[in-house]
């Protein structure tokens, strides 16, 4: 540390350590999500009470979900375009199983599960083995995946889930914590242990880091990139089956330009475009920071394009922040 | 040499890329504790060789054998589980992963966390092991807990060392490890190859600056369009010699 440094400046800088290396979570991303906070309430009289946090979360779980997927992937230097489509694939595979083919319940989420997952796995079968660039596979996945989801529901929207279904979107077991906020919590503690504490999560950061020196530690890089898109595709699959039960539906046109929102989220999150650096508990943040913004633009009656040019900002402001720490030398 | 002073032996490697024929039939056999200079013209194909040793090619033909057992199957973290590390001349390191996740990459010691969590990377280990190298290594880095990115070329250099160093290997092949260093720097690396031949460690260095490789080396192994040329003992020898050798001249 530079000897010059003012006391407050110093203190700063340890904070943003200990909240890297402890909590793998960018310092700035959780400063701005209080300021965020902080407005609106100032703004909005509605916007600090219980409810209204709970909307905020119950809108972030299914972004949240797919930002995992965004985070994992992106970490590893790679690129998955076809979440969004993927997502409406597996809603509408998880409410034919249920509607058309009326089997239990378990089937149909174990459907949105395993279509997710598995054209995840194709993404990852065909980036590794075939050796065609993540950005090409995944935009044709995006078209694929959604052309598939139209095809299976006849272009239109499927109805009539089972209950127990529709509990998992809508449920709420505690008074205020919906059940898909709760999956979406567990799900982002499995991940973030995973990606910040095991050897997976170790290879996944080296892999995007530098793949070369990856390889030559022993590393087996490509069933670790076919294992990180079967993960984007699982998780998805899980954002589809939330998205499914909480409108009652499966639509084929649910999820369109989610992936873009899910890698906002990771990058906002402090997730490097260019791999090597990521955080799940960051990318949650950064998801909220979206659903925070996105809610109190809603109270404050703003319409929902200013919204989307405010997202946009925020994104283009966080890369901005990251370039300039690396510009200045506090980031290799 | 008796077959139980050889450590590794190479025979008869090929190597194709496309219609470029690189390797064309090598043969080269290293001694326990051997520190040998590789030298060859740019192209000669000595980086292919030593990738063909580390498991990062696969030879097209021929064998390389580590202690009597066929290796030439076996992929890079096999060969490295077996003793073979290799310093790269572009270092290898994950410039944004700290000190001890780059000298413990792809072998990350795990426990299991509030003793029941699987597969917990023990970072606290790691950091106390990555110490303790970078201390016997006599090195001055600012922390180990900042990104290697930050680190100057010398600081990444015993980076890259403490990696091949940390697991008790039993040959270690460094492609100009000098090539980026200061004066000073140099004279610690050349020390620390000495070091290893004395704990029995082999060392195939592969070199431009010959005067390194005349100062540390008991053997020089020229390399040219593909094949070993020359293979002289080092005090036997003297540097235009080794010159006509590698520019073909001999």
């Amino acid at each position: 540390m530079r000897s010059e440094m003012t006391a407050p400046a110093r203190t700063w800088r340890r904070l943003q350590f200990f909240f890297e290396t402890k909590l793998h979570v960018r310092m700035e991303s959780l400063v701005v999500l209080l300021i965020f906070c902080a407005v609106m309430t100032w703004l909005s009289p509605f916007f600090l009470s219980r409810s209204n946090f709970a909307n905020i979360l119950l809108a972030t779980s299914t972004i949240g979900v797919l930002a995992i997927g965004a985070t994992m992937i992106i970490a590893s230097a790679g690129l998955d375009l076809s979440l969004g489509s993927m997502l409406g694939l597996a809603g509408v595979v998880g409410a034919a199983v249920a509607v058309k083919l009326e089997l239990p319940s378990i089937f149909a989420v174990l459907g949105c599960l395993g279509a997710g997952a598995l054209a995840g796995f194709v993404n990852g079968i065909l980036i590794t083995r075939l050796r065609i660039p993540a950005f090409i596979v995944t935009l044709g996945m995006l078209g694929i995946a959604r052309g598939l989801a139209l095809i299976i529901a006849d272009g239109k929207v499927i109805y009539g889930l089972p209950d127990a279904v529709v509990y998992l979107g809508q449920g709420r077991p505690l008074p205020d914590l919906p059940m898909p906020v709760i999956i979406f919590i567990a799900v982002a503690v499995v991940a973030h242990y995973i990606l910040a504490y095991t050897r997976f999560g170790k290879h996944t950061l080296a892999i995007g880091d530098n793949e070369g020196a990856a390889r030559a530690t022993g590393i087996p890089v490509e069933r670790m990139r076919l294992y990180l898109y079967t993960i984007s595709g699982l998780c998805a699959g899980l954002a589809g089956m939330l998205f499914m039960a909480r409108v009652n539906s499966g639509d084929p046109t649910a999820g369109i330009g989610y992936e873009l929102t899910a890698i906002t989220a990771a990058i906002i999150g402090g997730t490097n475009l260019f791999g090597g650096r990521g955080s799940i508990l960051g990318a949650i943040v950064g998801a909220l920071i979206m659903g925070v913004l996105q809610n109190g633009l809603n109270l404050m009656a703003v319409q929902s394009y200013y919204q989307q040019m405010a997202i946009g900002a925020v994104l283009i402001l966080a890369v901005y922040i990251d370039q300039f720490q690396v510009q200045r030398g506090r980031k290799p | 040499m008796t077959p139980d002073t050889v450590l590794l032996k190479i025979s008869g490697v090929q190597k194709h890329f496309g219609a470029v024929h690189v390797l064309r039939g090598v043969d080269l056999q290293v001694a326990p504790g051997e520190v040998i200079g590789f030298v060859g013209d740019n192209g000669a194909g000595k980086s292919t060789l030593m990738k063909t040793i580390t498991g990062i090619y696969r030879a097209d033909a021929g064998s390389v054998l580590m202690n009597g057992d066929d290796i030439t199957h076996l992929v890079p973290g096999q060969r490295r589980s077996l003793g073979i590390e290799m310093i790269y001349q572009d270092l290898a390191l994950a410039r944004q992963q700290d000190v001890s996740s780059n000298i413990f990459l792809g072998r990350e010691p795990v426990k299991r966390a509030f003793g029941f969590l699987p597969g917990f990377v023990d970072k606290a280990k790691m950091d106390a092991e990555a110490q303790k190298m970078i201390d016997r290594l006599g090195a001055r880095i600012p922390s180990i807990h900042r990104p290697v990115g930050m680190f100057s070329g010398g600081q990444q250099q015993t980076v890259a060392i403490a990696r091949a160093l940390t697991f008790n290997p039993k040959l270690v092949i460094m492609d100009e490890p000098t090539a980026a260093l200061a004066v000073r720097e140099v004279e610690s690396v050349l020390n620390l190859i000495r070091q290893m031949r004395q704990e029995g460690i082999a060392v195939i260095l592969i070199s431009h600056r010959l005067n390194d490789v005349f100062e540390v080396t008991d053997r020089i192994v020229v390399l040219r369009q593909g094949q070993v040329v020359a293979d002289l003992p080092t005090a036997q020898t003297k540097m235009a010699e080794v010159v006509s050798y590698i520019v073909g001249a001999h």
